[in-house]
């Protein structure tokens, strides 16, 4: 568990990501793709959710091991699940890529979220 | 929090009758506490302008270590924790500086009555106190060394260098966030008119993941260079890295992109009308 609060959450987020898609044994391509997913929702949860955790495990499944990543803020969460997802849309000031791009990256993407009630993404990245 | 009166009286009673003792016997602990790393005149100093500071403000018949009476001494310890943080001792040895004092008082009690160990009790109270205070200001000091250390690799990290006439070269190296963006396009933006370039070359062989935020940093990078009429070539994009950025779904337009450092350079020697040929008299290099 660890305390998405500031930039430097969000560093040490990409840092255990790596550790963990190390020791999953993940190509080099799919260390970076989740690397990568782990830096977009981190920074959502900082600059959306105002903040939060991320909970990062190895997970084993039907014989699979993989990298789980479950980002969860207490933030005003979406009201728009699917607009959220749409490529190109953004209520910040970025690409609107973060999301349905983190979505691409990773094989299982899971968001929950409710307006006033949060929002938590679970990613998985399966290792080969 | 114990009452003065009474305690504080007794207390600078035993501090003070034995006071160069004392004063010598703690500033022997703490300089073998420390290894030897200060030297023990040095320690001495510290400790006896402490020792000095404490019997003031306990003369006042006031205990309360963050009261104002305590100030003098409170400075004091300030000076001292900053030194011992940025001399690299731990917060251990520099807290246990002002812990040994206990020690030191300990033998002169003489536990006849119930006032020594009330005085005593109280005393601990303070030092514990003023030992709180200390790591509080040690780890502080930390925190600003930290806080100077990452600026500097902010400015290190960020060299523009020149390539070619006309060509400069921006490497990256490590996380881009919008704090360094800023200070790599200021750089990147005075060298193009300082040097006089048309062309820049930005590498991001040093540069762990893309994603959207550095991204977009780097387009407005390149925006601002084409504003002031250069062109800008962003290269070392590595297999990872192209088919990541591939699929976040980023689109870099018709901003050249390449593999190698090698490429861009050619690219932007092209660009700006060198042409290659190699000695034989063959034509231009592929």
């Amino acid at each position: 568990m660890l305390a998405i609060a500031a930039n430097d959450g969000v560093v040490r987020a990409r840092q255990v990501a790596r550790t963990l898609a190390q020791q999953c044994r993940l190509s080099l391509v799919e260390q970076t793709k989740l690397v990568t997913a782990a830096s977009e929702l981190a920074r959502n949860t900082l600059v959306y959710g105002g903040g939060g955790t991320m909970t990062a495990s190895l997970v084993d499944e039907r014989g699979r091991r993989g990298v789980r990543l479950v980002f969860a803020d207490q933030g005003p969460g979406i009201p728009d699940v699917d607009l959220a997802l749409t490529d190109g849309w953004t209520s910040g000031s970025g690409m609107g890529l973060g999301l349905s791009g983190s979505k691409r990256l990773v094989d299982d993407f899971v968001l929950e979220s409710a307006p006033g009630r949060g929002t938590t993404v679970t990613i998985t990245k399966w290792g080969r | 929090m114990v009452a003065g009166g009474e305690g504080t009286t007794r207390l600078v009673e035993l501090l003070t009758v034995r006071g160069e003792d004392l004063g010598a016997d703690w500033a022997d602990r703490v300089s073998r506490s420390l290894g030897g790393r200060v030297s023990r005149s040095e320690v001495q100093r510290e400790l006896g302008e402490l020792y000095t500071a404490l019997l003031t403000a306990l003369q006042t018949g006031s205990l309360d270590a963050h009261g104002e009476a305590f100030g003098e001494v409170r400075a004091l310890l300030s000076e001292l924790s900053r030194s011992r943080a940025r001399q690299g001792f731990t917060p251990s040895e520099t807290a246990l500086s002002l812990f040994s004092l206990k020690e030191v008082l300990e033998p002169v009690l003489t536990g006849e009555d119930g006032g020594d160990v009330r005085a005593y009790l109280a005393f601990t109270k303070l030092v514990d106190d003023l030992g709180l205070f200390t790591i509080e200001a040690y780890s502080r000091t930390r925190e600003e060394l930290i806080g100077a250390q990452a600026e500097q690799l902010l400015e290190l990290s960020t060299p523009v260098v020149k390539l070619w006439d006309g060509v400069i070269g921006v490497p990256l190296v490590g996380t881009l966030d919008s704090a360094r963006t800023m200070v790599v396009m200021e750089k990147m933006l005075q060298a193009l008119v300082d040097t006089g370039s048309e062309q820049a070359v930005i590498d991001i062989t040093g540069v762990p993941a893309v994603d959207t935020e550095v991204a977009q940093h780097l387009l407005k990078t390149v925006v601002a260079a084409r504003l002031m009429g250069a062109e800008c070539t962003i290269s070392g994009i590595r297999p990872q890295i192209a088919q990541t950025i591939v699929a976040l779904g980023i689109d870099f337009g018709d901003i050249v992109t390449k593999a190698t450092l090698a490429d861009a350079l050619r690219h932007a020697l092209r660009a700006s009308g060198v042409t290659f040929t190699r000695p034989g008299g063959s034509a231009g290099a592929r």
